[in-house]
C-alpha cells in the first residue's frame, strides 16, 4: 500500500499504554484521511453519549495522503472529538508540520483514549512513544511551549501540538495550536486539558515513498506554477482580510454582535489598511506555494508589542463585530488568542455578546472586574481595551466575567438569563453552540441551511454555501425549490478538500475552473499517483458525501433531532436597516421549507435522519446498523 | 565569523521572498535519494521566531573548510565549480566536516550515517531541483560577485530611481 503505512497508534493516558491497530487498504479508500478519517476514529472509538469533557472521550488525529510530498496546499491534519462546545462531532484542520512529522514516523493517524491524573506530554519518536511530565509547561502559551520542547531535544524538525493556559482552563472555545497554526473551533483545546495532555510532539525521520513519483512531481509542479497565477492573487497579496472591505460593500459584514452589516469604519480594520501600516512578512503553512498568511505587527502604542497573522475571520470577530476600528488593539487581541490557545471567532463573538448585553444594560462595569481591572471596567462596543482585557480574562477564567464567556455564547447566555430573568439568548449568535462565522446569513438564504444544517455547527469552512449567493448564481435574498441541493453540493464540495486534505484555496489551479469538472479529474490523478489507484471524478465525489454521512452519523448517534438545526433568533427577527443587506431575515418558515428540501437532496428523512439504504449504498453497513432508519 | 564563499556558484536564498514552505526540501531529498524525506534534504530551510525564514545549502567556500576539517580525504572540491564530492568509501560519518561548516550546510545521512553536501544537482540538465521549484523565486543559483550586483541595483532603484 502507498500513501499509507496501514497503522493507526493508540495511545492511553489513564494507563500509559499504547497499541496498534491496523486497517485495511479499502478502509483507507472509503475515508482517505482529514476530517473523514478523523471523524471516523471518533465514530469506532469514543463512548458515544459521553460528557465531552469526560475520559470516554477520545481525540482523533489524522494524517494528510499528500502531506510530506510536494503537492501543494496537502501539509495538513484532521482531528476529531465530540465537542465541548455542540455535544456533537467536532472536526478540526490544520496546515502544519505535524501532518508531515505524523506521515514520516508512518502512523495514518493516532488515538488518544482516557485521561492523565497529572500533566502529561506524549513524545512519538517514530515508532516509539514516551510520556513525559508537563508540570514545568503548564502556564506557557502555545509558542512557547512548542520552543520549549524543540529545545529540549535540539532537533528543528520535532513538530508539537499543544495547548495554551486556554486549553489548561478547560475553555470550551480553546483550540489546539501548531507552528502557529491551530486546529480551531468546536474546542477541541478543552477537550486536550480534560485530560490533563499538554503537548503531543511527533519525529518522524522515515521517507515518504509514493506509487508514481514522476507523475506526482510532473502534477505538483504545473500545480505549484498555476499558484503563483492571477488565481490565487488575492490570498497571495492581502490575504483573507482583503474580505473586509468586500462584505461591507455586500452588506455582509458582521458588526456590533450582527446587529449590522456595515461598519463604518470597515477602511480602517480592511486588510488594506493592515497591508499598508502593519505587515511585517508573508509565510506559508507546511508545503504551500501560495502562502496567504500576512504578519501583522504593532511596533508601539499600549499594544505594543504584537505580531501575529491576521485572518479575515479572526479580524472581523475581533475588529467591526465588537465595533472596534482600533487595528492595533485587533491585532493585539487576535495574537492574545493565539498565544494563549482561544479560538478568535468564537472569542469574538463571545465577547460581542457580553458588550450588547452591557449595553443593554445586563451587566453592569462590577461584573467586568478581574486581576488587572480590580474595579472592572466600561465594556461597550468600540472600547479595544475591554476586547484586548477580556480575551485574557477568558483564557484564564478570571474573574465572574472571565469565567462565564469561556464557556462559548450559548452556555453563558442560558446561565444569564436564568439568573437574571433576562434575554440573551436573542443576540447569542450561534449555531448548535459554535459562535457564527464572519457572512451575515441573513442575506445569504442558501447560505443560511447550510449554517443552520452544519454538523459541527454554524461554520463557512464544512458549507460553501455562500459561493452561489454571493456569486450572484442565485437570488441570494430570496428562495427557492434549487437550495436544498445546492447546500448538498457545496457541502460535500468542500468536504473533498477537507478529507484530503488540501486547502481550498488551490481550487482553482488545477484547471483554472474550481467546479467539480474542473477539479475532480485533477484531484483523482493526484491521489492515484499517490497510491496506484483507480480513483475517478465518481470517486472523488463520494470522499465528500461519505466524509458528511460520517459526521452525520456521529451526531445522530450523540441524539441530534431536527430542531438542532437551528439558526439564532436575531437572523429569523431583525432585519438589518443599512447597507446592501438592508431589510432581510430568514423566517422560521423559510428556514423549514429549506430543510425539508436540503434532507431531501441528502436522500435522508423527512426528520433528517438516514435511511439504511442510503448507508449502504456508501459502503457504511456497519454505521447503518447503527443509526440507520 | 563566517567564512567567506567567492568565486564559485551556490545557492543562495533571500530571506525577504522566502516563505518558508519546505518545498525545497521534498524536493531535494526526492531527487538526490528517491524518497521525501526532509531529513535527507541538502537544503534545509529555517524557521526562527514568526517572521524570519530562509534556506541554507553549501555555499562553496574556496579552500572550502569542511575539505581541510576530513580527517581521511573524503571530501574533495572541484576546481572548476567548487562543489563539494564525498567519497562514501573513505567517509565514516565522524562529522569534523559538519563543525568546520559555519552555515550548518553538511548532514549525516540518518541510516548510513555518512555526511552528504549539496552539489548543485550538477548531474542534471536544468540545474538545481530547489531553485527550479522554489515558488516565490526566493531561491538562486549565484556568486557571490553576482549577489553583489544585485544588492547595488536594487539600493539605486530603491534609493535612487524611485523617489
Amino acid at each position: 500500500m502507498h500513501g499509507y503505512s496501514g497503522k493507526i497508534l493508540h495511545i492511553d493516558l489513564t494507563a500509559r499504554k499504547t497499541w496498534v491497530e491496523t486497517k485495511p487498504e479499502e478502509w483507507y479508500k472509503m475515508y482517505i484521511g482529514g476530517v473523514a478519517m478523523a471523524s471516523r476514529l471518533a465514530w469506532e472509538n469514543i463512548e458515544s453519549g459521553c460528557d465531552p469533557l469526560s475520559p470516554g472521550n477520545v481525540i482523533c488525529i489524522a494524517g494528510g495522503l499528500f502531506a510530506g510530498t510536494p503537492v501543494p496546499v496537502g501539509g495538513k491534519y484532521g482531528m476529531a472529538s465530540k465537542s465541548p462546545l455542540t455535544g456533537f462531532i467536532g472536526d478540526s484542520l490544520s496546515g502544519s508540520w505535524l501532518a508531515v512529522t505524523l506521515k514520516r514516523s508512518e502512523w495514518d493517524g493516532i488515538v488518544i483514549h482516557g485521561t492523565s491524573e497529572d500533566w502529561v506530554r506524549v513524545f512519538v519518536d517514530d515508532d516509539r512513544v514516551t510520556f513525559h511530565d508537563a508540570s514545568n509547561l503548564v502556564g506557557l502559551n502555545t509558542y512557547e511551549t512548542e520552543d520549549a520542547i524543540r529545545d529540549e531535544y535540539g532537533d528543528d524538525q520535532i513538530r508539537t501540538a499543544c495547548i495554551g493556559p486556554a486549553g489548561e482552563n478547560l475553555s470550551r472555545i480553546a483550540n489546539v495550536s501548531n507552528d502557529g497554526r491551530k486546529a480551531g473551533r468546536t474546542g477541541q483545546g478543552a477537550v486536550w486539558g480534560s485530560k490533563k495532555l499538554k503537548a503531543l510532539s511527533i519525529r518522524g525521520t522515515k521517507g515518504v515513498s509514493v506509487a508514481d513519483p514522476d507523475a506526482l512531481l510532473q502534477l505538483s509542479y504545473d500545480i505549484l506554477q498555476a499558484a503563483q497565477g492571477p488565481h490565487t492573487q488575492k490570498y497571495r497579496i492581502l490575504g483573507t482580510s482583503s474580505n473586509v472591505l468586500n462584505m461591507n460593500r455586500l452588506g455582509l459584514l458582521p458588526t456590533r454582535n450582527y446587529q449590522q452589516g456595515t461598519f463604518e469604519d470597515a477602511e480602517l480594520v480592511s486588510g488594506e489598511y493592515l497591508h499598508e501600516n502593519y505587515k511585517a512578512k508573508t509565510t506559508a503553512c507546511a508545503q504551500c506555494p501560495i502562502a496567504c498568511e500576512q504578519i501583522g505587527h504593532v511596533k508601539e502604542g499600549p499594544f505594543a508589542p504584537a505580531m501575529g497573522h491576521i485572518e479575515y475571520e479572526s479580524l472581523f470577530a475581533l475588529s467591526s463585530n465588537c465595533g472596534v476600528s482600533d487595528m492595533e488593539a485587533s491585532i493585539k487581541a487576535i495574537v492574545n488568542c493565539n498565544d494563549l490557545g482561544l479560538d478568535t471567532m468564537s472569542t469574538g463573538v463571545t465577547i460581542s455578546w457580553a458588550m450588547e448585553s452591557y449595553e443593554k444594560g445586563v451587566f453592569t462595569k462590577e461584573d467586568f472586574k478581574c486581576e488587572k481591572y480590580p474595579e472592572g471596567f466600561e465594556a461597550r462596543f468600540g472600547n479595544g481595551e475591554a476586547m484586548v482585557a477580556l480575551t485574557e480574562m477568558i483564557a484564564h477564567r478570571d474573574g465572574y466575567m472571565g469565567d462565564l464567556l469561556a464557556e462559548g455564547t450559548k452556555r453563558a447566555s442560558a446561565r444569564v438569563d436564568e439568573e437574571r430573568g433576562t434575554e440573551t439568548y436573542k443576540w447569542a449568535m450561534n449555531i448548535k453552540g459554535l459562535e457564527l462565522p464572519g457572512y451575515d446569513a441573513r442575506a445569504l438564504k442558501t447560505f443560511s441551511v447550510g449554517l443552520a444544517a452544519g454538523t459541527r455547527g454554524g461554520c463557512h469552512n464544512r458549507s460553501a454555501a455562500y459561493d452561489p449567493d454571493i456569486k450572484g448564481d442565485v437570488d441570494r435574498f430570496t428562495i427557492d425549490d434549487t437550495r436544498g441541493e445546492l447546500a448538498k453540493s457545496t457541502e460535500e464540495y468542500a468536504a473533498v478538500y477537507d478529507t484530503l486534505p488540501l486547502c481550498k484555496f488551490i481550487r482553482r489551479c488545477f484547471t483554472g475552473k474550481a467546479d467539480r469538472a474542473g477539479a475532480w479529474p485533477a484531484i483523482a490523478q493526484l491521489i492515484n499517483a499517490v497510491t496506484g489507484w483507480d480513483f475517478d471524478y465518481d470517486a472523488v465525489d463520494l470522499i465528500g458525501e461519505r466524509a458528511h454521512t460520517i459526521k452525520k452519523a456521529f451526531n445522530i448517534r450523540e441524539g441530534w433531532t431536527r430542531a438542532d438545526d437551528y439558526l439564532p433568533w436575531r437572523w429569523h427577527h431583525e432585519p438589518m436597516k443599512e447597507g446592501a443587506s438592508a431589510g432581510h431575515v430568514v423566517t422560521e418558515e423559510e428556514l423549514e421549507y429549506l430543510k425539508d428540501l436540503y434532507y431531501e437532496a441528502k436522500g435522508w428523512t423527512k426528520e433528517g435522519f438516514i435511511p439504511k439504504e442510503k448507508l449502504i449504498e456508501l459502503g457504511m453497513d456497519d454505521v447503518a446498523e447503527e443509526i440507520g432508519v | 565569523m563566517p567564512t567567506s564563499t567567492s568565486k564559485y556558484q551556490y545557492v543562495a536564498c533571500d530571506p525577504t521572498k522566502c516563505v518558508g514552505c519546505q518545498i525545497c526540501e521534498y524536493v531535494c531529498s526526492q531527487t538526490k535519494t528517491g524518497e521525501f524525506n526532509t531529513y535527507r534534504s541538502r537544503i534545509r530551510t529555517v524557521r526562527e521566531h514568526k517572521i524570519l525564514m530562509t534556506a541554507v545549502a553549501c555555499r562553496t567556500c574556496e579552500d572550502a573548510p569542511c575539505v581541510i576539517a576530513c580527517p581521511r580525504d573524503a571530501l574533495t572540491q572541484d576546481k572548476v565549480t567548487g562543489i563539494i564530492h564525498i567519497d562514501a568509501n573513505r567517509c565514516d560519518g565522524c562529522a569534523w566536516c559538519i563543525e568546520a561548516c559555519d552555515f550548518g550546510a553538511i548532514s549525516i545521512n540518518p541510516a548510513t550515517k555518512l555526511a552528504e553536501i549539496c552539489n548543485l544537482c550538477e548531474d542534471l540538465e536544468d540545474g538545481p531541483q530547489c531553485v527550479k521549484w522554489c515558488p516565490k523565486e526566493a531561491l538562486a543559483l549565484t556568486t557571490p560577485d553576482q549577489r553583489a550586483q544585485k544588492a547595488r541595483h536594487k539600493l539605486v532603484i530603491e534609493e535612487v530611481v524611485k523617489p
